[in-house]
């Protein structure tokens, strides 16, 4: 292994999906005009959290679950070189093959490369984060690769050329009938007569994914899991196109963020249980893969892994960030958060969208490559709630908005703002001056009239209240 | 029982009713309240914009001017919120242990409303009087930074000619957020819209909670819609009575 000198790298710019094109302001602009898409969320988000709480309300234990879950990440976090080490040893000993990527760059060559030696041209592949937030579509495309997304959302999202807005129902933002006329636009040998019911649209997908799955030779997946005592990775899903991918083809391909990793072989015990739970408001996933190394004359007889750093090591040298690395990758945070089901996943410009997203994507390309994210929250503490691993976010939140603030150079008007009303809430004579000021401002607190820049999107939507004619501190001297 | 107030500079300065109301409250129920003129603001707009080191005079003017007091008051679960998890955070961020410990002593003394009068006074009936129709919206922060729980609702079920309906999808934020109220206007007046809807939908005449300033953001949306629905703070109407 290498020697880092200073600070870890963060996640390369021009490669991946980490940065959006827009601060989030502008984004979730275009998207809060979007009608269908603020009906779909809401009906969607509301739809899961119901279910989501109904069976978290069935455990007894489900707070200590958290607790379990929190501890061994935080374990896991303390000891990540050892346990890669580990699971290197362990996978490479079942015959697997180990590969270590610093950045995405690094990880779609390392993918490229070993597609090229199999002399095969398309990949299908298992619903992944790790490679989304790679790009790892792009560079196999840019290489002559076809690469083929399996689960039917993602799948929906890869023919509409579109980008995923969740991180577990990635077409959240669709309806069926746009999903009918992507199928009938994108997809190959596809029935002319396709309706947009539901049954018929999956029926569609079932017999191209069919047919493609037994003529593919090679497949590409992430991994929930990785168990470095015994070298076994994990795959959970919903349709049954993981295990396809991960048992029908010749040669696997795995990319996995380090932060995967846990201890031992009994710890799934905890995640399988806080997973779907929290995930598809399910009891159970309905497929889990394991596979350990390479099983003579069962399943794939090439394995590789590719451990993905991609920023996590800069993540992980921050007491108070590293917690985003415990994510599991639920998306219960998603669910929850008032601002995601107003806006939706497409305005944080990540591949990790929500509250998780605001977090981590900062954190991965830098705060100031992502320097809105951090903003785009109410700090109402619903994803805190709701994560099942207890990720602190909104304390993340405030820390990376501190980054930001240290960062930068120059004085900003905000910032000369609040060194003034710091130095004035500091000087009870001036605070109270102040106050009387501001009594002044009863003409301009008028209703219906508007505040100059930057305070105008207040009076966009909301009247100001007029300031009262004797404030309380006056009052009270004067009793 | 000797109690300081804390009125937040939000409601001292925009919304003395509800500081005042306070005052009231307590004293009716047999307490001395103190107002220390030293105080001004907790810090919490500073810290949740990312201007700790801004926020660090006032978390050690806040912990000079309460420290002497046995129990402190705040209408508003939000700063009591930052007084109880922010204030030590952001002591020990600039290495200052000493601040910390006394920021964590002050905040063991510091209640917001709800639970001085539940937790602390052991009183669930105020006597107050307040005859209307009344929906209680939960602040995210006495939710769940404080867990307040339902103490505001048994103080309010107990206040004769009240009225109280319950608001659907009451748990979810208003969209005030601080400083998200006018960096993500729009967001922000999107969810205010659905907290709205709701408010309208139950019939109300009065919306209550226990932040100021998350009733600045849905008073000033009910306001703009003319729907003369009024935003309310708990502690007024706790301090109204028959005679009021």
């Amino acid at each position: 292994m290498s020697t880092f000198l200073g600070m870890p790298a963060t996640a390369p710019r021009g490669v991946g999906n980490l940065r959006g094109d827009q601060p989030f302001p502008e984004a979730a602009r275009t998207a809060l005009g979007n009608a269908q898409l603020r009906r779909n969320l809401a009906h969607a988000t509301t739809t899961i959290r119901a279910k989501s709480a109904r069976v978290v309300g069935e455990l007894p234990d489900w707070q200590r679950l958290r607790d379990a879950g929190s501890a061994l990440k935080a374990y896991t976090m303390a000891h990540l070189p050892e346990l890669l080490e580990q699971l290197e040893e362990r996978v490479v000993a079942a015959g697997g093959v180990v590969h270590w990527a610093a950045d995405a760059n690094e990880a779609n060559q390392i993918v490229t490369d070993l597609v090229r030696a199999t002399g095969h041209d398309r990949v299908i592949k298992v619903k992944s984060m790790a490679t989304q937030e790679i790009g790892l579509n792009e560079a196999l495309e840019a290489a002559g690769i076809e690469p083929v997304e399996t689960d039917l959302a993602e799948l929906i999202v890869q023919l509409g050329h579109d980008k995923p807005s969740h991180i577990l129902v990635p077409a959240i933002h669709r309806n069926r009938a746009e999903i009918r006329e992507i199928f009938l636009r994108e997809m190959p040998g596809v029935d002319p007569a396709l309706t947009d019911e539901p049954a018929v649209l999956a029926g569609a997908a079932r017999r191209y994914l069919r047919e493609t799955f037994l003529r593919t030779k090679v497949a590409v997946s992430g991994a929930n899991f990785a168990v470095a005592e015994t070298g076994t990775l994990a795959v959970v899903e919903s349709e049954g196109n993981g295990r396809m991918c991960l048992t029908l083809p010749e040669t696997l391909i795995t990319v996995m963020g380090v932060e995967k990793v846990v201890p031992a072989w009994r710890d799934l015990e905890v995640f399988l249980q806080l997973l779907p739970r929290a995930s598809t408001g399910e009891r159970m996933n309905p497929y889990t893969s394991m596979w350990t190394g390479v099983t003579p004359g069962d399943g794939p007889q090439n394995f590789h892994l590719v451990l993905l750093d991609n920023g996590r090591s800069a993540v992980l040298a921050d007491e108070v960030g590293r917690q985003a690395l415990h994510c599991i990758r639920c998306s219960a945070c998603l669910n929850v958060c008032p601002v995601y089901e107003r806006t939706g996943g497409h305005a944080y410009g990540s591949v990790y969208p929500g509250p998780i997203g605001a977090v981590l994507s900062p954190q991965l390309t830098g705060v100031e490559d992502n320097a809105s994210l951090p903003y785009a929250s109410t700090l109402c503490g619903a994803c805190f709630d709701a994560c099942p691993v207890k990720i602190d976010i909104p304390a993340i939140l405030v820390h990376l908005r501190e980054q930001h603030v240290e960062a930068g150079k120059r004085p900003t008007p905000e910032s000369i703002a609040m060194a003034a009303a710091a130095y004035t809430m500091d000087h009870p004579r001036l605070y109270a001056a102040a106050q009387r000021a501001a009594k002044l401002s009863r003409i301009v607190g008028r209703r219906g009239r508007g505040l100059p820049p930057p305070l105008n999107g207040w009076t966009t939507g909301r009247d100001v209240p007029a300031p009262p004619k004797q404030t309380f501190r006056d009052w009270w001297a004067g009793r | 029982m000797r109690i300081a107030l804390f009125a937040t500079c939000l409601a001292d300065t925009m919304f003395p009713a509800a500081a005042k109301a306070t005052v009231q409250l307590l004293e009716r129920l047999g307490h001395e309240v103190a107002f220390p003129a030293q105080q001004t603001c907790c810090g919490q707009m500073h810290i949740n914009t990312g201007y700790q080191k801004d926020a660090l005079p006032l978390v050690r003017r806040h912990v000079r001017t309460f420290a002497p007091y046995d129990v402190v008051v705040a209408p508003s679960g939000s700063c009591v919120g930052s007084v109880r998890h922010q204030h030590a955070m952001v002591a020990r961020r600039f290495g200052d242990e000493g601040l910390a410990g006394r920021a964590d002593d002050v905040a063991s003394r510091t209640y917001e409303l709800s639970e001085l009068l539940v937790d602390v006074l052991k009183v669930e009936d105020v006597g107050a009087y307040y005859p209307h129709r009344v929906t209680y919206h939960p602040t995210c922060h006495s939710l769940r930074v404080l867990r307040v729980g339902d103490k505001p609702l048994r103080l309010l079920r107990n206040v004769r000619g009240l009225d109280l309906v319950e608001l659907p999808e009451a748990e979810q934020c208003c969209g005030f957020g601080g400083t998200f109220a006018i960096k993500n206007a729009d967001t922000s007046t999107a969810m205010l819209a659905d907290k709205m809807r709701h408010v309208l939908d139950t019939g109300a005449d009065v919306c209550t909670a226990g932040d100021s300033s998350c009733l600045m953001h849905i008073g000033g949306g009910l306001s703009r819609l003319r729907t003369g629905v009024r935003t309310v703070h708990l502690a007024e109407i706790l301090a109204s009575t028959e005679v009021s």
